[in-house]
């Protein structure tokens, strides 16, 4: 049974939250809560209003997730001036720790070292549906923004009574309230003293307009940096706990195989090792790891599975079992449009299921005491582990506590809590904490991948440049930038739901890879069928100023039409999702005698609104053009019968630094325009742009995605 | 079964009681709670697990600790000397070379060996000393930045 999410703004591909759980085992505001939690002070309290909680998802569902939905976030100043931001928010790399902490010292007037932030801890911080859509930057951090600076109110006030001055005189500095006219001055912390004040305040609050930033809107390094540098940072794996066993999973034959007989004998007989079958689930908690793995390797188990498809008949698998879906997006008449074009082109676009293959694996330390379930966790989505955790184990939310520590990275690939589950179940059993670490290849046999997909482009044009037509029909990737901004009066855009072989979700970006790689890589056919510069041709079938604005700011700084060396190729591309658009342009050359592709050089422009952080907007930029490389030439999963084949890095290689190119990032500023997340959009533009490059370079049109994962064959 | 009771780690002679067999990593982490050191692929390809054996960057995932007993050892945590860190350390948090953090002690670890072997190198020769080193959030170019400031600073005396 899926779980309905009626009119949800969750996007339909991020299938892993419908999904059924894995194993089915056999707040009210109150200021007393607050202080009791916080000690005394000054407690901002950020309220939704009806419209951003429905934009925040506050008020929807997906997993059955309860909670008090009505808060953002919160904010506390001590009696010693220390300030505490609460937010259900998780660190995966992508930077919101400092990024968050800007936005508040920015409006708060405190030096950042002076902001602690508590991220995603289900028992302190406020519900957050999940770390994942780009939504932090545009949601939670005007939030936080919008507590801090009713907070600095709230101090000129306080300030004011004691000094029974003139509050326009009033103004606040590096965590003191200043009389500009007395030059008094007096710290927070004093002013806090004694203090159990707290204030709920609407989330409709003006805020200090991005081109009076001061703080925000420059580079600020990694606020707890040198945490990781010296290898201090605890990440969940890292975790220990007094008397903690360590866990291991025994994994089935196959995908969607049932446990049929388990001799579990020999491995009850070792010291120390816990055996728990209960149901498909079978798994070992052990003193050490080592014993752990020799127990459950002792395991005999039998498994039975019926046939499954295999990568090579995929993409006929995944049309065969596609839905009628209704058109996103219909306008004019295809035919109409085909009769008046000139020339008429049909394409077929494949897209390999990849993996996200963190650097951190799943993991998870469970811990059952007095009635009460704590997991410590990789996460992107606290909240909805805890309702997993709950459901599986029938007991009340407020049982169970989720604690996500800075996390070594997700991608879309940690919504759920596969280990966090396991190691519970294991816990429970062994009645002491267990600590469950993924391998590496059950992380890339367990864990969902991005989805696979096929695409069908039909279209027209005239001869004069004009697109008359596009049908575009995404058979299983996803609806996610599906839609594009040029300008074609007769369209018909259609997302099929298939059934897939594979267990599939979210990914960096979702499907919109896969249906810019599509669209990008077919316009340039398009403008090559009546011989117009690529470049050119976009902008003449687009209105609209934004998209324009970044292709022809990546094709300068790339020196697009200037001449290039005999074996190079030029591409272009470029896209929009997410309230951020991209250009992309690259330079490949292709050694013709081995077949091996060579990435040059990549630049990207990038507009998400007013940038927040400019060096670590860059860092993400740089960071999705290399994951790109991967999932644009070599990255694919492959599988049989229900069995992954190439599960370890050997065998499923990813980008090293021999395959970085020459990257040049160009960011445009819009302070006129909101802060748009930036993690996810500039991963879209790479993989059409070198796809269009080789064309370029080569004549020869690669239509699926990984496009070269042994070269090109002659 | 052969058993190890002794490992000489950054500097320390620690006392353990191991199976030979185990890897050096999960005696790092496990047993002597020095967790800097990453677990990513088991098989030494990812170089999240990097440690300086006799000053030669190693896999500690695949090394048994029975080949490492009486040599010296260095972790990520022995790099930082009272409070102060490494050029490396300080270039890493300067050029922002870092997303998620996971990748960095492996990073560091494989660019102090570099460094050590040859203090000013090029891009060319950083990318293939370090191509065993994966950073899965991409931040190549900025650890090949960080790697090159570090040389920079140490040149002035800085080691």
């Amino acid at each position: 049974m899926s779980k309905q999410v009626a009119d949800d703004p969750i996007e339909l591909e991020r299938y892993e939250l419908f999904a059924e759980a894995a194993y089915n085992f056999n707040l009210e505001l109150d200021r007393r809560d607050f202080f009791k939690l916080l000690g005394g002070g000054l407690v901002l309290v950020v309220a939704l209003d009806a419209l951003a909680s429905q934009e925040s998802g506050g008020q929807r569902r997906g997993r059955g997730e309860s909670g008090p939905k009505e808060i953002g976030g919160w904010l506390h100043i001590g009696e010693d001036g220390s300030v505490t931001v609460y937010t259900g928010k998780v660190e995966v790399g992508q930077n919101i720790r400092t990024s968050l902490t800007q936005a508040v010292a920015e409006e708060l007037r405190v030096p950042m070292s002076s902001i602690n932030l508590v991220m995603a801890d289900t028992d302190l911080t406020p519900f957050d549906m999940g770390t994942f859509g780009s939504r932090t930057t545009p949601t939670m951090a005007p939030q936080l923004r919008k507590a801090a600076a009713a907070a600095r109110e709230m101090l000129i006030d306080l300030a004011a009574e004691q000094w029974k001055a003139d509050r326009e005189s009033l103004a606040t500095a590096d965590g003191k309230v200043i009389n500009t006219r007395s030059k008094q001055s007096v710290e927070f912390g004093k002013l806090t003293k004694g203090q159990k004040l707290l204030k709920v305040i609407s989330d409709t609050a003006s805020l200090t307009q991005a081109k009076e930033w001061n703080v925000s809107g420059k580079p600020a390094s990694k606020v707890d940096g040198r945490a990781f540098v010296t290898g201090k940072h605890r990440y969940t794996p890292d975790t220990k706990l007094p008397d903690m066993q360590f866990g291991k999973v025994v994994r089935p034959s196959a995908f969607n195989a049932a446990l049929v007989t388990a001799d579990t004998r020999e491995a009850e007989t070792m010291a120390g090792v816990k055996v728990v079958r209960d149901g498909n689930f079978i798994g070992v908690a052990a003193p050490d790891a080592q014993t752990a793995a020799r127990a459950a390797s002792a395991i005999k188990a039998e498994w039975k599975a019926d046939p499954q498809p295999s990568a090579r008949e995929l993409f006929e698998y995944l049309k065969k079992h596609a839905s009628e879906s209704q058109p996103a997006n219909a306008q004019g008449s295809i035919a109409e449009g085909l009769a008046a074009a000139d020339k008429k082109l049909q394409q077929t676009y494949t897209v390999a299921y990849i993996a996200h293959a963190p650097l951190e694996p799943r993991a998870a330390v469970a811990q059952w005491a007095n009635g009460k379930l704590t997991v410590w966790t990789g996460t992107q989505r606290p909240f909805g582990v805890r309702s997993e955790l709950a459901e599986a184990f029938r007991i009340p939310e407020e049982r169970v506590r989720v604690i996500v520590p800075d996390t070594g990275s997700g991608y879309g690939g940690k919504h759920t809590g596969d280990a966090a589950v396991e190691a519970a179940r294991l816990a429970r059993e062994a009645g002491k904490p267990v600590k469950l670490v993924w391998t590496r290849e059950e992380e890339f046999t367990w864990a969902y991948f991005r989805p696979a997909g096929v695409i069908d482009i039909s279209s027209g044009v005239r001869d004069n440049g004009t697109i008359t037509a596009w049908e575009f029909h995404n058979y299983n990737s996803g609806p996610s930038g599906i839609g594009h901004r040029y300008d074609i009066p007769n369209q018909k855009i259609v997302f099929h739901q298939a059934r897939s072989p594979l267990r599939q979700g979210s990914y960096r970006g979702l499907a919109a890879t896969a249906n810019h790689f599509a669209r990008e890589s077919h316009i340039d056919e398009l403008a090559r069928a009546v011989k117009i510069d690529p470049l050119e041709f976009r902008l003449k079938n687009s209105k609209d100023e934004r998209f324009k604005a970044v292709l022809s700011a990546a094709a300068k700084a790339f020196g697009w039409g200037k001449a290039k060396s005999g074996s190079a190729g030029y591409g272009i591309a470029a896209g929009f999702e997410k309230g951020g658009y991209v250009g992309a342009c690259a330079e490949v050359s292709v050694d013709r005698a081995t077949g091996k592709v060579n990435l040059v050089r990549v630049v990207e422009a990038f507009e998400c609104g007013a940038i927040v952080n400019p060096d670590q907007l860059k860092n993400q930029i740089e960071g999705s053009i290399v994951m790109a490389i991967g999932g644009a030439l070599f990255e694919a999963v492959d599988f049989d019968n229900g069995k992954i084949l190439n599960a370890r890095f050997s065998r499923y290689p990813v980008p090293r630094f021999s395959d970085v190119p020459a990257i040049e990032t160009v960011l445009i500023d819009r302070k006129d325009l909101p802060s748009a997340g930036a993690g996810e959009t500039p991963i879209v533009g790479l993989a059409p742009a070198v796809g269009n490059a080789i064309f370029d370079a080569t004549g020869i049109r690669l239509r699926s995605l990984p496009m070269a994962p042994s070269g090109l064959k002659a | 079964m052969q058993r190890i009771t002794e490992l000489n780690v950054n500097g320390s002679k620690l006392r353990i009681d191991a199976d030979a067999d185990r890897s050096l990593l999960s005696v790092l982490r496990d047993d002597l709670d020095l967790t800097g050191s990453k677990y990513g692929c088991g098989e030494g390809q990812c170089g999240a697990c990097t440690v300086l054996i006799d000053g030669q960057a190693t896999r500690s995932c695949i090394t048994a600790i029975k080949s490492v007993a009486g040599k010296p050892v260095t972790t990520i945590e022995g790099l930082e000397k009272n409070g102060r860190l490494h050029p490396l350390q300080e270039a890493f948090l300067e050029a922002d070379a870092l997303q998620c953090g996971y990748c960095t002690s492996g990073m560091i670890i494989s660019g102090f060996a570099l460094l050590s072997k040859n203090p000013n190198p090029d891009d060319r020769e950083i990318t293939r000393f370090m191509e065993g080193n994966v950073c899965r959030c991409g931040t190549y170019p900025r650890i090949i930045t960080a790697i090159r400031k570090a040389a920079q600073s140490m040149k002035g005396g800085g080691k």
